[in-house]
């Protein structure tokens, strides 16, 4: 399974980025990339809990592949649901399913933010990622 | 000249997190422990454990004894008249959950339980639940603009109906001391029970159960530089006498039968289980160490380090001090910046502050808070510490602004 363009993106950045600075930098160029929500999107449905700061995902299925969109009020978890979407945006409800996420972060460096301390809301956000995506495929 | 803690070599753990480039300034979540717990610890484990309070043979007999003199030491630290009036618990949250259960046959639909807008959870959700069961009235006393228990309208909300008074010595988010002098007095005036939630209180100076005044203190050892697991709960004997039991099984029971059982009092009877043997014993190490210090010296750094911390906050811009902390701690947000944007770039920089709601989330939302930033402090702390933080926030806010 060949990576999305974005993610092939996200790997060649992070992957170079010698230190933290660069790497917050960077986080935070990816954050302003995303596409913001409609308000009506920002919307209590789609807020994601357990998070200190705010955030909303919104998911939908096209031809069978995942779209997520999603909001932060915080600009370095911005950038981190950046390269989140990057690599599972336009995945089938299978690959989604399959992909070890962890593992992605931890080729980017990022693998720390993931802790199961941290109350960032990263986990939250994979959390109702997979309950989105599970959801969807019960018939 | 940097301020330095004499104390500092005595706690391997911070030294460890040193060498890992870690600057702990966390410790009034949890606190490092001096090489004499450690050794305790290994000492107890080492040298043959046994259980308590059970058995005739030389190693019971031996591990009872230790425990039963952190007890002693427990109740001298904080002044208690008796060492049948200190209960081991799990923890100071699971010292209120006791009192909550343990007061409950007392309290009538319609009844008040007060206590106060900052409240950690610990203190505020077992009650909170009892008033729930029991149909009862959680009364909340507010703050003044420095954080501390408003007195005028504490005087107009501690009245008749008031039968538990339940307020924290020392907030583990503003970092101010309560005026528990005239609050406990409005409440015994009432004929209410007084509880004290000393979680953060005990660490710093010694305290007085007695002269406080209080029904119930209640505080933890992993914060006052001794082991998890512990909690310890003080009470007034007549108080204690009122305590129904709450958890059973184990050594609490007098008699057991089939149908019915027969238990012991306070502190036994309150104990149900085994109970953190080796954390007891080791919480007795710390305090013997604790008491051998000079008290006024650490006293007197403790505050110069806080001084060093709030001179730094207030000499950068945009930063909103939560309160008029005092000793220990400084919590804070600053303008236009994310409280997980800084932490994460804190975080990054190996400076282990806490972020978030720390256990206060009704009274972060009552300052139309998400979160803030704590800062506190243990007797092992260097100015140098202290120092790290300054420039580790200067950077991100240079990256964030
Ligand atoms: C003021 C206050 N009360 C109670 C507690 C609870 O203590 P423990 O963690 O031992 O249950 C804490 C610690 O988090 C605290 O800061």
């Amino acid at each position: 399974m060949s990576l999305p363009v974005d993610a092939e993106q996200a790997l060649a950045a992070f992957g170079q980025c010698p230190g933290w600075e660069q790497r917050a930098r960077l986080l935070m160029q990816w954050g302003e990339r995303l596409p913001a929500l409609r308000e009506e999107e920002r919307c209590e449905a789609n807020r994601v809990h357990g998070c200190e700061s705010q955030v909303w995902l919104a998911g939908e299925l096209q031809n069978g592949h995942w779209q997520f969109r999603v909001a932060s009020d915080a600009r370095l978890l911005r950038g981190l649901l950046a390269v989140l979407l990057a690599r599972v945006n336009g995945l089938t409800g299978a690959q989604l399913a399959e992909i070890d996420l962890a593992d992605w972060f931890a080729q980017l460096g990022l693998a720390r933010q993931l802790s199961p301390s941290r109350s960032n809301g990263l986990n939250a956000v994979l959390q109702r990622m997979r309950e989105l995506a599970g959801d969807a495929q019960v018939p | 000249m940097s301020l330095i803690s004499p104390w500092r070599a005595d706690f391997p753990g911070i030294l460890a997190l040193d060498g890992e480039g870690q600057t702990y300034l966390d410790s009034a979540a949890t606190a490092q422990k001096p090489q004499a717990m450690l050794d305790a610890l290994l000492g107890y484990y080492a040298g043959g454990a046994a259980n308590v309070h059970r058995a005739q043979h030389l190693p019971g007999e031996r591990a009872t004894r230790a425990f039963e003199s952190s007890r002693d030491q427990a109740a001298r630290w904080l002044n208690a008249p008796d060492s049948a009036q200190i209960l081991f618990t799990r923890s100071a949250t699971e010292a209120f959950n006791l009192l909550a259960y343990g007061l409950e046959h007392e309290l009538q639909a319609g009844e008040q339980i007060v206590i106060s807008a900052l409240e950690h959870h610990a203190n505020l959700l077992p009650w909170q639940q009892l008033a729930q069961r029991r149909n009862l009235e959680l009364v909340v006393l507010p703050l003044d603009a420095a954080g501390l228990i408003d007195l005028e309208q504490a005087a107009g909300l501690i009245g008749p109906r008031t039968r538990v008074l339940a307020l924290s010595q020392l907030s583990n988010v503003l970092g101010c001391w309560q005026p528990l002098a005239e609050l406990l007095a409005l409440g015994k005036a009432r004929g209410a029970l007084t509880v004290v939630d000393g979680a953060q209180g005990v660490v710093h100076g010694r305290h007085d159960v007695e002269a406080l005044g209080c029904d119930f203190y209640v505080c933890s050892s992993h914060k006052l530089y001794g082991p998890d697991g512990v909690g310890l709960l003080y009470g007034r004997k007549p108080a204690l006498q009122r305590l129904r039991h709450w958890q059973f099984g184990g050594e609490m029971v007098r008699v057991a039968d089939y149908q019915s059982a027969e238990f012991r009092a306070a502190p036994l009877g309150f104990e149900a289980g085994t109970p953190p043997i080796a954390g007891v014993i080791a919480l007795g190490a710390s305090l013997d160490y604790l008491a051998a210090l000079d008290a006024a010296a650490v006293a007197a750094h403790e505050a110069a380090l806080h001084a060093q911390l709030l001179a730094g906050l207030r000499a950068r811009a945009g930063i909103r001090l939560l309160g008029a902390p005092r000793v220990a701690l400084a919590s804070f947000v600053i303008e236009d910046v994310h409280n997980a944007d800084l932490a994460h770039l804190l975080t990054e920089q190996g400076i282990a502050v806490r972020a978030g709601h720390h256990c206060a989330m009704p009274l972060l939302k009552s300052l139309g808070l998400a979160g803030a930033i704590r800062v506190s402090l243990g007797l092992y702390n260097d100015g140098a510490d202290l120092e790290r933080f300054f420039a580790a926030l200067d950077q991100a806010l240079e990256l964030l602004r």
